[in-house]
């Protein structure tokens, strides 16, 4: 991996980066302001679920853009990215005009570069480490935007690399899910000649990237090259089966698996338990966006239903809850509203998603928090009642503990609710495997070195063995379980 | 993809269906269910697996006409293809012996009540069974569960076959007559509920198998939900069967009529 600082100074040497280096005076680089990511106007895109609403950086605005990075001998934006993918050489290769070199060097540390450039909380990550944040207190660099734009250069010019895969060693592994973390996983380890198998309960691969984030945010199509480009290296995908109840894991053994790889990701979704919340019009982010994004559900022609609601709230302030809320006003919902129990600096959502759903008309009551909802005679949802809340001393999060102000509710109506408070680990594998070291979370304890759990041969990583957390550290945990495990054969 | 390989017509909405699914026969337990897609654009739904053959490596599933799903399930033929077919899913049932058992089933219920007749039976238990619908054509797998049961009593609502009447009646002239140690009740919601309410009254432990709304049968949507016992509950995961004596038997019925708008378009547009 490229974490070793000799070797990110011997490539910052190579002629090429030196002499780009002094193309451009650093003064002039941080002149230049940030370019902004060209994107469909919100009145258009709240018309369609399926059209993305960034539409990419043009070859002219990404060298531009490239040209800002100053090439930092110590470049602490990498600090940032939790894979360490090496920055500097990739937003080089791009100020250069070498694309498809940018997306080579993209892919010696990601596997799946074009879903982390759209995905990750990059204002959380490298962006927040990049010298401009840091140091000249002025926009960083936009190496999430630089990203996608070298990984979708290189999709569409149609010369995608395939990584070198060695030859077979006839060694059976299996990945169990197929997430982030399986994949990432997965292309490690069919790289080094393995034998693997990727089963998934569901009837498509993807993990959350499927059935979680929507279109307009991350299309499918983008999803399923690089699906295609791992079962050309040879990947084996097993769709509708699920380990520990379609066969157990010793079963698996018996079929000559000699290892295997957790990733069952966090999905069992958390309730309030507040009075009313079984009323039908009520269910969780995951049964939404389930219903939209897996199942079709908004389209005529498919046999899946999916309440398509007027006045839509969405409690939360995630990810999750960003994603239900932009997808209800696609469907066509007059009011689409986020309640969120703290302020909006708060927000465990990315940035980019919570100033698109404002431009998009979303309304944000934050600092409430709902209390009761009510029903017709049918039982179906037609008001809720929220309480103001003022927030208090920080909680041990750092994040300031919300305070309810007593006789402060009010009703609205509403007649679809969409509940995204957060998500349990998958309880599947911890109950079916005897023995497996678990939190009290239900999170799989592992050794966070090598993901190992504690059974040797059972490796786990990604949202169960970190509660809800990201798609690039799902994908880190499915890298470094693969090096484990490589060892451990 | 699976392969049908028999189909059976019980009447004219209920047909039986043995489809190849070697993994599921081997690894499935009385009481678990699958979830299937018939087709690219149709939804997941449950069906109980009613009986499977290990050696042969087929499943059994008894499917009701009801909306568009399980018609377009209905009108397939031996030899077409189920696209996706997963399990075998939820928690299989809790088998001891206890003495004697009454199994009462209602309608397309009797479909997921064979396999625990079947396994009382062997499990040593004295195992009468209750067969109600509300006519003749709707009682199936009578010859099935006649033989993993010691008495079998036919009800039906019209009394064209049978006794007339509801299965609460053949049930409380079984609980006066002789001892009974456990209860099974499996059918339409409502049925379970009454059901379940007469024998609380004779305080016999009473299991019910339910069949809330689903979409992926994992723990992963909440679509399932049902309070029992006061807490919520996934059906999917944590039953789907319950002691019936602590369902909310009322959130049950209303919950199943959640997507009642939404499919009666899609049965217009579809029939
Ligand atoms: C709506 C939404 C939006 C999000 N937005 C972002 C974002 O913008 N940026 C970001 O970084 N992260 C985001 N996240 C979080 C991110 O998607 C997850 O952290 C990541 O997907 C976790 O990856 P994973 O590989 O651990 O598991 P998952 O992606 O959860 O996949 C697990 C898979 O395992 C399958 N499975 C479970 N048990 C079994 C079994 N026994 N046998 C076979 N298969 C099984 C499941 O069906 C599932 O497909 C979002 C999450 C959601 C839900
Ligand atoms: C664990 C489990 C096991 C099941 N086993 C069987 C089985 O062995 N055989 C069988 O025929 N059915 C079984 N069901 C029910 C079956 O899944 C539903 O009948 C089917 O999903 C209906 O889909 P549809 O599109 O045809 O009807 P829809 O158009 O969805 O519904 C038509 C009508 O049926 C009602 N309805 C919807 N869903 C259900 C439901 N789950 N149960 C009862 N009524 C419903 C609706 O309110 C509506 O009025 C089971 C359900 C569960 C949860
Ligand atoms: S993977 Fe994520 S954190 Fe790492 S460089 Fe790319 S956008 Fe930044
Ligand atoms: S810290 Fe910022 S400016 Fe420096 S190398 Fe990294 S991206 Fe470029
Ligand atoms: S069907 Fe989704 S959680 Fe039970």
């Amino acid at each position: 991996m490229t974490t070793n600082k000799e070797y990110l100074l011997i490539e910052r040497e190579k002629e090429w980066r030196v002499e780009l280096r002094k193309k451009i005076a650093n003064k002039e680089r941080t002149t230049k302001t940030r370019t902004q990511m060209p994107e469909l106007d919100p009145f258009v895109r709240i018309r369609y679920q399926d059209r993305e609403v960034n539409t990419g950086l043009t070859e002219k605005q990404a060298v531009a853009e490239a040209s800002r990075c100053l090439d930092c001998p110590n470049p602490t934006c990498i600090d940032g990215c939790p894979v360490s993918i090496n920055i500097p050489k990739f937003i080089k290769y791009i100020e250069q005009g070498s694309f498809l070199e940018a997306a080579k060097t993209l892919k010696e540390t990601s596997a799946l570069p074009a879903v982390c450039g759209r995905v990750c909380p990059q204002e959380k990550q490298c962006e927040a480490t990049c010298f401009y944040t840091l140091k000249l207190k002025k926009d960083p660099v936009a190496i999430g935007h630089l990203e996608r734009f070298a990984a979708d250069y290189e999709r569409e010019s149609g010369s995608m690399s395939v990584p070198e895969v060695a030859s077979p060693n006839g060694i059976k592994v299996a990945a169990i899910g197929s997430g982030p973390a399986s994949l990432s996983f997965a292309g490690d380890m069919i790289k080094l000649g393995y034998d693997v198998t990727v089963f998934e309960a569901l009837h498509e691969i993807g993990g959350v990237l499927k059935y979680g984030i929507p279109e307009f945010r991350l299309p499918n199509k983008i999803v399923d090259v690089e699906l295609a480009n791992l079962e050309q290296m040879g990947v084996k995908f097993v769709r509708n089966f699920i380990v520990g109840k379609t066969a157990s894991f010793d079963d698996l053994k018996e079929e000559g698996f000699q290892a295997f790889f957790v990733a069952s990701g966090a999905g069992l979704p958390r309730f309030m338990n507040i009075p009313g919340e079984n009323y039908n019009g009520i269910m969780s982010s995951n049964e939404y966006l389930t219903r939209v994004n897996l199942m079709n559900a908004a389209s005529d022609e498919f046999d899946t239903p999916i309440i398509k609601g007027q006045n839509v709230a969405v409690i939360g302030g995630g990810n999750t809850a960003m994603d239900s809320v932009r997808t209800a006003k696609r469907l066509g919902a007059e009011r689409a509203m986020i309640i969120y129990r703290r302020s909006r600096d708060e927000m465990p959502a990315r940035v980019e998603e919570v100033h698109h759903a404002e431009e998009e008309g979303i309304e944000f009551l934050n600092l409430a928090n709902p209390v009761e909802y009510f029903a017709d005679s049918k039982g179906k949802v037609n008001r809720m009642r929220v309480q103001r809340m003022e927030l208090g001393e920080p909680d041990a999060s750092g994040r300031r503990r919300p305070v309810v102000i007593e006789g402060s509710e009010y009703d609205i109506p509403v007649d679809l609710v969409v509940v995204a408070v957060g998500v349990s680990p998958n309880p599947l594998i911890p109950s079916e495997v005897k023995d497996l070291k678990v939190t009290k979370w239900g999170t799989i304890v592992v050794n966070e070195e090598t993901m190992q759990s504690s059974i040797p041969e059972l490796f786990a990583g990604g949202d169960i063995v970190r509660g809800g957390a990201t798609v690039i550290l799902a994908m880190g945990d499915g890298r470094k379980a693969a090096l484990a495990m490589h060892q451990y054969l | 993809m699976t392969q049908i390989v028999e189909k059976v017509l019980f009447s004219e909405k209920v047909a039986k269906f043995i489809v190849d699914a070697p993994r599921i026969a081997r690894s499935r337990k009385p009481g678990h269910f699958v979830i299937l897609r018939v087709d690219e654009k149709g939804e997941r739904i449950p069906l109980t697996i009613a009986d499977a053959d290990r050696e042969k490596g087929t499943i059994t599933l008894v499917v009701q006409k009801m909306g568009v799903s399980s018609a377009k399930l209905f009108e397939l033929n031996v030899g077409d293809e189920i696209l996706d077919l997963v399990g075998p899913l939820g928690k299989a049932t809790h088998i001891h012996k206890v003495g004697t058992v009454l199994a009462c089933g209602g309608g397309v219920g009797v479909a997921p009540m064979l396999p625990i007749v079947q396994a009382f039976k062997q499990a040593g238990n004295r195992v009468i069974s209750i067969l109600a619908a509300r006519n003749k054509d709707l009682i199936i797998l009578e010859d099935e569960i006649r033989k993993w049961s010691d008495e079998v009593i036919v009800m039906t609502d019209d009394g064209s076959y049978g006794t007339k009447g509801l299965v609460t009646a053949g049930a409380e002239m079984v609980i006066q007559r002789e001892t009974v140690n456990e209860c099974i009740a499996i059918g339409p919601a409502v049925m379970m509920k009454f059901t379940s309410l007469l024998t609380k009254k004779y305080q016999i432990p009473t299991q019910s198998s339910l069949n809330a709304i689903m979409v992926d049968g994992t723990g992963m949507c909440g679509a399932c939900r049902v309070t029992v016992g006061g807490r919520t509950m996934f059906t999917c995961i944590d039953g789907p069967e319950f002691d019936a004596h602590q369902i909310d038997f009322d959130e049950l019925i209303m919950r199943l009529g959640g997507y009642s708008d939404e499919e009666k378009l899609a049965s217009e547009r579809y029939f």
